[in-house]
């Protein structure tokens, strides 16, 4: 039953579990707070079969709650170390989702740095990371807990640290049939590359969004004929995530609640 | 043969413009110790390999770094590294900017013998855009995919951090993660090991065994270094120190780096132990919960 009582962070975690919906017994990877509960929910609810670590080195059979643990102990089923993970990169039984700084309108993201000049940048941030080989090898889905155009640019990100659907960056010969972009869930609507041509559309805006909202804070064009309403979390899911996944509520650090109601 | 040695004579064999491979990953098993003497030296323009952490940040602030081989710098408890960051927006070091995996490949084909690995991973994203010296090869087979050919990556010395180790250099790491410890110590020329124990041969036994990841042959020399990792993690001896590590990505600027520098990296080991809370406060320090 949906609930009529929830927070922002509650409805995107929610929204963001659908990411995984449908993806069979892969690696559910998510980056970030937001992105871990909405992987762990999916497990905890409609795909069971998902893998997951701890958060570190061990897959466990069971979500990790996030936060100090008190007596509650990992249900450890293996391990996931570091080296095995580029394994499993490797031959794709993976769907990470991350926070990228920018994405463009390819779905090409960035979370090295922010300038021109590589040799130095106005702002260094992370390093490529993992996104290059993550992006070329299995699904990807990413979020963003302020949806602006900053984020959202306009022209092309200032690194490609994730590869996207651009057509001027297949290099001849090179085997993009791996390259699966799934869906970005911001504080404002969920959008996917269902567009032709990959291009990003409007999937649901939150309730009490304008899409107008999302047009202007989005720096690239959006298709937008054909949205829903983003579902209101079900009273099942809400209890999982307020009682055994985040029960210090450190999801309303992560993205402060907006949703007038 | 014994291949016990100090800090000291470990790092005399490092020479400016070498290239340091660097065991561990973010904060967690660090050769602290290590590059703690490697910060006292005049040795300079090194090219450092690593999945950096704070190891990174102290030798790009104190000047030891030319070029930077990276996938990311983080220490952990802030996900930026201010001191990589402050050397990377003065442009103050060069860098080959890698994806995590591929920066394993070259490591790979470096402890192989190869000239390169072969991946799909670099394509489509500015990798190779920002290293041109990375080339991509046609397969030979009737696919004839375009794919990234990275290049081996050579160490001259590589330093790591271990849990147990004998004379001999047989090197025993626990804990849920390796990291890339075997892959850094098969890339380079020479590796030395600190370790948090020195055991004795006969003490190895099967179940040891199983946490024995490289060959002796491949290490030159073992120095004996409890809480060497310190301030990163040695899960399951220790944990990593967040105070300590706040601490140290707040000293940025030249007065207070040159502070902490005093305060810690120039003293001996066991005057560092002392410095920074004691043998009971490194050992109380939880294993981080993520």
């Amino acid at each position: 039953m949906q609930s009529t009582s929830y927070t922002l962070s509650e409805l995107c975690i929610c929204a963001a579990s659908e990411a995984w919906r449908g993806d069979g017994e892969v690696l559910a990877t998510g980056i970030g707070l937001i992105p871990r509960l909405a992987a762990s929910l999916a497990k905890m609810t409609h795909s069971p079969e998902l893998m997951m670590t701890d958060g570190e080195a061990y897959l466990v059979s069971e979500p990790v709650p996030v936060g100090p643990r008190g007596s509650y102990k990992p249900k450890i089923e293996g391990s996931m170390n570091y080296s095995r993970v580029f394994l499993n990169i490797g031959i794709g039984l993976r769907h990470a989702m991350t926070g990228p700084v920018q994405i463009d309108k390819y779905g090409q993201t960035n979370i090295s740095f922010i300038g021109d000049d590589h040799k130095s940048p106005k702002v260094q941030l992370l390093g490529a990371r993992g996104f290059p080989g993550n992006t070329i090898n299995h699904t990807n889905s990413m979020f963003f807990p302020n949806h602006n155009t900053r984020c959202f640019v306009r022209g092309e990100v200032d690194m490609v640290s994730g590869v996207g659907y651009n057509p001027s960056k297949r290099t001849k010969g090179m085997n993009s049939k791996f390259i699966n972009l799934g869906l970005i869930i911001s504080n404002l609507a969920v959008l996917d590359f269902n567009g032709p041509s990959n291009q990003i559309q409007v999937k649901s805006l939150h309730p009490g969004v304008d899409i107008q909202e999302v047009i202007e804070n989005t720096g690239f064009e959006l298709l937008h004929d054909n949205f829903t309403s983003t579902l209101s979390p079900t009273n099942e899911q809400l209890s999982i995530i307020r009682d055994f996944l985040d029960p210090h509520n450190l999801r309303e650090q992560a993205l402060p609640d907006r949703i007038d109601k | 043969m014994t291949k016990l040695m100090s800090s000291k004579e470990a790092i005399s064999q490092i020479e400016s413009g070498m290239t340091i491979g660097i065991g561990g990953w973010g904060s967690r098993r660090k050769p602290m110790s290590l590059i703690r003497e490697l910060l006292k030296t005049d040795i300079k323009d090194l090219t450092i390999v690593s999945y950096g952490g704070p190891d990174v940040g102290m030798l790009c602030s104190a000047n030891k770094v030319k070029k930077l081989i990276f996938g990311f710098v983080s220490i952990e408890t802030s996900p930026l590294e201010s001191h990589f960051r402050k050397a990377r927006q003065t442009g103050s070091i060069e860098v080959m900017e890698l994806d995590e995996g591929l920066l394993q490949f070259g490591l790979i084909a470096a402890g192989m013998r190869l000239p390169f690995f072969a991946t799909r991973v670099g394509l489509g994203s500015d990798i190779l855009t920002l290293n041109p010296e990375i080339k991509t090869i046609s397969s030979p087979y009737e696919d004839n995919e375009t794919l990234v050919a990275m290049p081996a990556i050579h160490i001259d010395i590589a330093l790591i951090h271990a849990h147990e180790s004998d004379a001999l250099g047989n090197t025993f790491i626990y804990g849920p993660d390796l990291f890339i410890d075997d892959k850094i110590v098969r890339a380079a020329s020479k590796a030395f090991v600190s370790t948090e124990k020195i055991i004795k041969t006969e003490e190895i036994d099967e179940n040891k065994s199983l946490s024995n990841w490289f060959e002796r042959s491949l290490v030159t020399g073992v120095i004996e270094s409890t809480y060497g990792a310190h301030p990163t993690a040695a899960t399951p001896n220790y944990g990593f120190d967040k105070k300590h590590l706040n601490d140290y990505a707040k000293a940025t600027d030249k007065v207070e780096w040159e502070a902490y520098f005093e305060n810690y990296i120039s003293l001996d080991h066991e005057s560092y132990i002392t410095a920074v809370g004691g043998k009971d406060h490194i050992s109380s320090l939880e294993a981080p919960v993520f």
